[in-house]
């Protein structure tokens, strides 16, 4: 069984709003588009998202820290959006798990929406059906691109690679590393949704550097064993030499 | 929650429906066993029935301007193994159906007796289609109540409380209609339906009442930290991502001040309960204008009871939308 998923850092993260960009010029055009803006220029714009950056302020001033958090849907192994449809237009896809909703069997009652604690689906006001990330799924299996580029636009985008994609039940993908070995966990675990997209949490990131180390790492001299540096006023080579 | 007219005017327009066609059928009930005098069955049932189907169609009416794609609405019944909302799909033409086949009945004097029972009471159509539709009512109100009950992350609606909130005010605002109905088809049954709308919207008030105070003590098990999975006392929010709105501004907020919540919560407590009450015990003795307006009163006061409803309901989504930036 195969589960796709993004696996976020939000240590890495740094809030540039890249992948929420990348996201929307991907599906507004590809499969799943168009993504229809209203009002995009006038004073109260709105429009359909798949991917957000939102931020939060942890801690109390001076201590604070700044996290940046993306969000989108998190592909739940246990999807409570899927059973509650009344048309079956949503439903979790057995060969890779990704939650995907059938634009053409969706009646728009935003069911689905109330069921999801994430509030990780949008009515499309334009199309009048609920739209949802697909996880780029009309990328990642198009063999007409290369393969690096068989990857969620979002994760392509992401210029600090905050964003990492793959199989969360192959134990040896890079995501299940990530979530083993640097305490991945899922959002809201109280309601049993069991989100198949998972988080990194925050790192405290020290560097020890002692002198020195910056000496044998700057100073490829003494590795002629010619240190000291000869001071100003030793001659040069001009003073010893006659030419 | 957002409340939507469409799905306040179904679940209003529906309940009192129901609860108006249990009326009719309680009475033949009574009726049969000879407890209740046998009132016109042309007028009081038949066109009864008709009152109870111009209800439930209108429901269904305001139910498409919910959808999207109301064109492709018949594709929701498709999913009754697991969707509640599918099931009532499916329950409501059912029971749409055989009020109108019972209304027929009673309409055209259809009476030939099928069966006999042990003690020698005949069995006619309209007691089957009669014990049908009241199995179809009470699987309706299951179905409708059961769409927000089962929101097991919507506490507020997560409960046996909305289903019993549902049948019993729906009953309550069917049996005041049935009443104030009867004042011009079957005035010997006034007394008889205003007695039951009185002890059902005691029932409701209890009831309904059992639901708030629950409602008032609830404490939300999402909070920012699960939600973001930071593990630190104090998060606050400083930007959604956005400043323009979304569904998710838009569909998951009433935005209303909480005065004005207070004040929809004491009309319908007003509207439902306590205003419908002594209208309804003083119109037993036959009071068509008294009944009609204690019914008119107990509908607009079930408008802001549902209303009130879904503005209560709090999504945990709504824990990722607290700060434009």
């Amino acid at each position: 069984m195969t589960q796709l998923a993004l696996v976020i850092d939000l240590n890495v993260c740094v809030g540039c709003q890249a992948c929420v960009t990348s996201c929307k010029e991907w599906n507004t055009a590809g499969a799943a588009g168009p993504m229809g803006d209203q009002n995009p220029y006038g004073a109260d714009p709105t429009g359909t998202f798949f991917n957000r950056v939102q931020t939060f302020e942890v801690g109390e001033f001076p201590n604070t820290e700044t996290v940046h958090f993306p969000k989108s849907c998190l592909h739940c192994e246990e999807p409570p959006c899927v059973p509650v449809c009344p048309t079956g237009a949503s439903y979790k896809r057995k060969e890779d798990g990704i939650v995907l909703v059938d634009y053409d069997k969706c009646i728009g009652c935003k069911y689905c929406s109330w069921a999801c604690p994430y509030g990780a689906r949008e009515l499309d006001e334009q199309q009048q059906v609920m739209k949802k990330c697909t996880l780029c799924v009309d990328r990642i299996y198009d063999m007409t691109m290369v393969e690096a580029d068989r990857k969620p636009a979002c994760v392509k985008a992401c210029p600090t690679s905050a964003r990492l994609y793959g199989d969360i039940h192959d134990p040896e993908s890079a995501v299940s590393i990530a979530i083993r070995e640097s305490g991945g966990y899922a959002l809201m675990p109280e309601w049993g949704t069991h989100p198949a997209n998972h988080y990194l949490p925050r790192r405290k990131t020290h560097i020890k550097i002692h002198e020195d180390e910056l000496e044998r790492a700057d100073n490829p001299l003494k590795v002629d064993r010619q240190l000291p540096k000869p001071a100003m006023s030793e001659p040069t080579l001009d003073d010893v030499t006659t030419w | 929650m957002h409340p939507a007219f469409s799905v306040i005017f179904l679940t209003t327009l529906i309940g009192a429906a129901q609860g108006l066609f249990l009326a009719l059928f309680t009475a033949q009930s009574y009726a049969a066993f000879k407890l209740l005098p046998q009132p016109d069955a042309h007028a009081f049932y038949g066109q009864g029935s008709l009152l109870a189907l111009l209800l439930l169609a209108a429901g269904l009416g305001a139910s498409f301007f919910h959808l999207g794609h109301p064109e492709r609405a018949w594709r929701a019944a498709s999913q009754w193994r697991t969707s509640w909302l599918s099931r009532e799909v499916i329950v409501l033409p059912a029971f749409m159906g055989v009020v109108f086949l019972y209304g027929l009945a009673h309409w055209l004097n259809w009476h030939p007796v099928l069966l006999t029972l042990p003690g020698g009471l005949p069995v006619d159509p309209t007691a089957i289609l009669g014990v049908a539709g009241t199995l179809l009512a009470f699987a309706l109100f299951v179905s409708t109540a059961m769409i927000y009950a089962c929101l097991k992350f919507l506490a507020e609606w997560h409960s046996p409380l909305t289903v019993a909130n549902y049948i019993l005010l729906g009953g309550a605002s069917g049996f005041s209609l049935a009443a104030a109905f009867a004042t011009q088809t079957a005035p010997e049954l006034v007394g008889f339906l205003a007695g039951w709308a009185v002890i059902i919207t005691l029932l409701g008030l209890v009831s309904r009442l059992a639901s708030l105070f629950r409602n008032a003590r609830l404490k939300p098990k999402s909070t920012l930290r699960t939600a973001i999975g930071v593990k630190h006392p104090k998060i606050v929010q400083k930007t959604q991502g956005f400043m323009g709105g979304s569904f998710n501004t838009r569909e998951f907020f009433h935005g209303q001040t909480v005065a004005v919540l207070r004040a929809v919560k004491w009309g319908f407590l007003l509207g439902v309960f306590l205003l419908p009450l002594p209208l309804l015990l003083r119109g037993m003795e036959g009071g068509a204008m008294l009944l009609a307006a204690a019914f008119a009163i107990q509908y607009l006061g079930l408008l802001a009871e549902r209303w009130f409803f879904f503005a209560q309901a709090n999504h945990p989504q709504n824990l990722y939308y607290q700060s434009i930036a």
